[in-house]
């Protein structure tokens, strides 16, 4: 009761004085507008980061065949041999670490439609986990190709922004034909424009069809080192590498599929598997899990090396939340010192304030106030006054940041923490720097300030 | 029965290596329901003598009974308690609230009671205690926006809320004209004689003395009785 009616007295005591109030407050505003805005645009910015940070693939993996330790030389022995789809099947499965993995078979090849040619920068056979792994979401046009095409070697394929532009200038592509190595594959759907990556070259050259019919149908009559891969593996039963794969992993093909299909052997090797990992922290353990299962998987004892290599981008995602963290940082030392500033400037005003009303005090303590009351009101003023600024500051803030939003585009994010932080920081100021003045004033004579002049 | 008592005070200020004695051995008595005028020269000792019965100073040495209690050597907040319960202080300069209406000036030595006072009982007494000094019409105005006359009646408002057993007034006409001391002084005559509210004013003006039923003198921080005045005169 005793501290509702202080209160009273000091709001009281500020609506005497409306207009020294605002100006008193003026800083702390600045000050939680500065934190709010500054919080809010740094944490937009990081959120962006995060999502570029995803979208260029930081948390993905990659595993290749051969160690890399081995060198060029030694991986002819036939070891870089040994990546199966079945190895992507089993990682998903097995390793709680990773969202998804899809294996990659590369080939090469002039796209053709019309009388318009050009050559992709990657052509890639694999499955549509790959658009998962590389964050790659929705559709611009169409869908993408489905699990059923990949076991059923479908003549299908989805292609990038870029190819769009050199092969179809203005028509829709979805549902048209293009050619490849003599192929004709049907355009189900285009890919979201993803631009350049890191080393500057074009995420969206990039065609992307079953990995089954790239290898069978694509590779297996063009003239690139796939070719021999393949080949060779045609020699290799699966059983005598590998435990014997699901026999529900294929639908059985129906007979004009298996005239449509050169090679009925549906055992492959991949040149990469690439995996996504929860999250960027998990990124090591995915290494371990998967480092582990393939270990087992290809039979390798405790004290041989790999078979494989694991690739992933830790020094990226490093570089890149390092920069975040730093932007913050700087940006919460930044709004600390102004709210000192503010913090000063109400420590200021207050003093000339206990100065000036070193009559009133008298008169108080003259009717009976005691030193805590007087304490504990002007302690209460500049915390009041603090809380004030806080809320007109958060307001403004967010103000702020709506605004950049809008004019700047620049994302912007709230920041419920920030808020807490700034209604907590400005009573904190409000004390810390009402202390002093509220003290001074504690301590006067009542005589002495009655009789000031 | 007495409600005060001053046996031998000396007040002493220290100024550096000097020492000041301002009061020098004073002793007095008031009783309950007096209107007592103090009287002296400019710098005899009057307003710290008061500030001594307002419990706002504390004695060098000596004895202050009041209300049949010995506060010489109570503490800062104690006395600050006793200022609130027993007495109402009037100044020459009134010493309002700026820009606080007459009706929070008049309830404001409420909020540091020690009994809790609701918000409506604060302001049905600050607007009795209005209605009593004649500015029932005037409750919302701010000092600023009332005569002399007008400011000192709240302040005596002010000094009645807490319903003290006395009442200190410093030179309470020092800035007012005639008429309105008269009307100012009246008043405290009236609260005296219709609440048997006991009544010290500070003076050197004997028009304003006249209307106490009882003068001290003081001089050279000693007082003066009236019988030896009236000797002193004589032999003038
Ligand atoms: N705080 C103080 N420190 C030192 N000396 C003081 C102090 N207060 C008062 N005095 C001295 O005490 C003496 C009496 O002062 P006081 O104010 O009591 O006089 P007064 O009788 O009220 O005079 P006036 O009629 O002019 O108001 C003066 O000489 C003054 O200089
Ligand atoms: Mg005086």
């Amino acid at each position: 009761m005793r501290a509702y009616r202080t209160f009273k007295t000091a709001m009281r005591a500020l609506r005497r004085n409306v207009m020294r109030a605002g100006l008193t407050t003026l800083g702390i505003v600045i000050g939680v507008a500065a934190v709010i805005a500054m919080m809010e645009i740094g944490n937009g910015s990081a959120l962006a980061i995060q999502h570029t940070i995803a979208t260029m693939g930081a948390y993905n993996l990659m595993v290749f065949p051969g160690n890399a330790l081995m060198g060029g030389i030694s991986t002819g022995t036939g070891g870089s041999m040994r990546l199966s789809p079945q190895d992507a099947d089993a990682i998903l499965t097995d390793c709680p670490s990773v969202t998804a993995a899809a294996p990659v078979v590369y080939a090469r090849a002039q796209a053709i439609y019309n009388n318009l040619n050009w050559q992709p920068g990657s052509l890639l056979g694999t499955t549509p986990a790959f658009l998962e792994v590389r964050d790659w979401g929705d559709m611009a046009q169409g869908s993408s190709f489905t699990d059923r095409d990949v076991r059923n070697c479908s003549k299908v394929c989805v292609i990038g922004k870029t190819i769009v532009k050199m092969l179809f200038q203005d028509e829709p592509p979805v549902g048209k034909e293009i050619r490849l190595m003599n192929v004709n594959f049907k355009v189900v759907g285009v890919l979201k424009a993803k631009g350049a990556n890191m080393m500057g070259s074009d995420q969206d050259d990039i065609i992307l069809a079953p990995w089954t019919t790239i290898k069978y149908r694509v590779s297996a009559v063009s003239s690139t080192a796939a070719t021999t891969a393949a080949a060779t593996t045609t020699s290799v039963l699966p059983s005598q590498v590998y435990p014997p794969a699901p026999a529900s992993l294929y639908s059985t093909p129906s007979s004009t599929q298996q005239a449509d299909t050169p090679q009925p052997v549906r055992f492959a090797n991949v040149n990469q598997i690439v995996v996504s990992a929860r999250s960027a922290g998990e990124v090591q353990q995915a290494i371990e899990e998967i480092t582990a299962l393939l270990r087992e998987r290809h039979h390798i004892r405790p004290n041989m090396p790999e078979d494989f290599t694991i690739r992933d981008m830790t020094e990226m995602v490093r570089t890149m939340s390092s920069t975040t963290e730093l932007m913050t940082t700087l940006l919460l030392i930044v709004a600390a010192i102004s709210l000192v500033v503010g913090g000063v400037g109400i420590m200021n005003i207050m003093l000339v304030s206990v100065t000036e009303r070193t009559r009133e005090i008298g008169l108080r303590m003259a009717v009976g106030a005691q030193s805590g009351d007087i304490l504990h009101q002007f302690l209460m003023e500049a915390i009041v006054l603090c809380l004030i600024g806080g809320a007109i500051g958060i307001a403004l803030g967010r103000a702020t940041s709506v605004l950049v939003r809008l004019i700047k585009h620049w994302p912007t994010a709230v920041s419920v923490g920030a808020i807490i932080v700034a209604v907590a920081v400005s009573a904190l100021v409000g004390v810390l720097f009402g202390f002093y003045p509220a003290w001074k004033a504690s301590r006067l004579d009542p005589i002495d300030a009655l009789r000031y002049e | 029965m007495e409600l005060l008592e001053l046996r031998e005070v000396c007040k002493t200020y220290h100024l550096g290596e000097l020492d000041l004695q301002v009061l020098k051995g004073v002793s007095l008595s008031v009783a309950k329901g007096e209107l007592v005028a103090l009287m002296g020269a400019s710098g005899s000792g009057k307003s710290t003598l008061m500030n001594i019965l307002g419990c706002l100073d504390r004695l060098s040495s000596g004895e202050y009974w009041l209300d049949g209690q010995e506060v010489s050597d109570a503490s800062a907040n104690e006395r600050a308690r006793l200022r609130n319960r027993l007495i109402g202080f009037v100044f020459q300069s009134f010493n309002l609230l700026a820009r606080t209406s007459a009706l929070d000036n008049v309830s404001m030595p409420l909020t540091y009671g020690t009994e809790f006072v609701s918000e409506d009982e604060m302001k049905a007494r600050a607007v009795e205690m209005l209605r009593k000094v004649g500015l029932a019409d005037r409750m919302h105005h701010q000092p600023s926006q009332l005569s002399g006359g007008q400011q000192q009646r709240v302040a005596i408002a002010r000094s009645l809320i807490n319903r003290p057993r006395l009442l200190l007034a410093d030179e309470p006409t020092g800035n007012l004209d005639s008429r309105t001391s008269e009307e100012i002084l009246q008043m405290f005559r009236d609260l005296n004689e219709k609440e048997g509210l006991t009544v010290i004013l500070v003076t050197h003006d004997p028009e304003v003395a006249r209307h106490a039923k009882r003068t001290i003198r003081i001089r050279d921080g000693l007082i003066a009785g009236g019988p030896e005045i009236k000797r002193e005169e004589i032999q003038k």
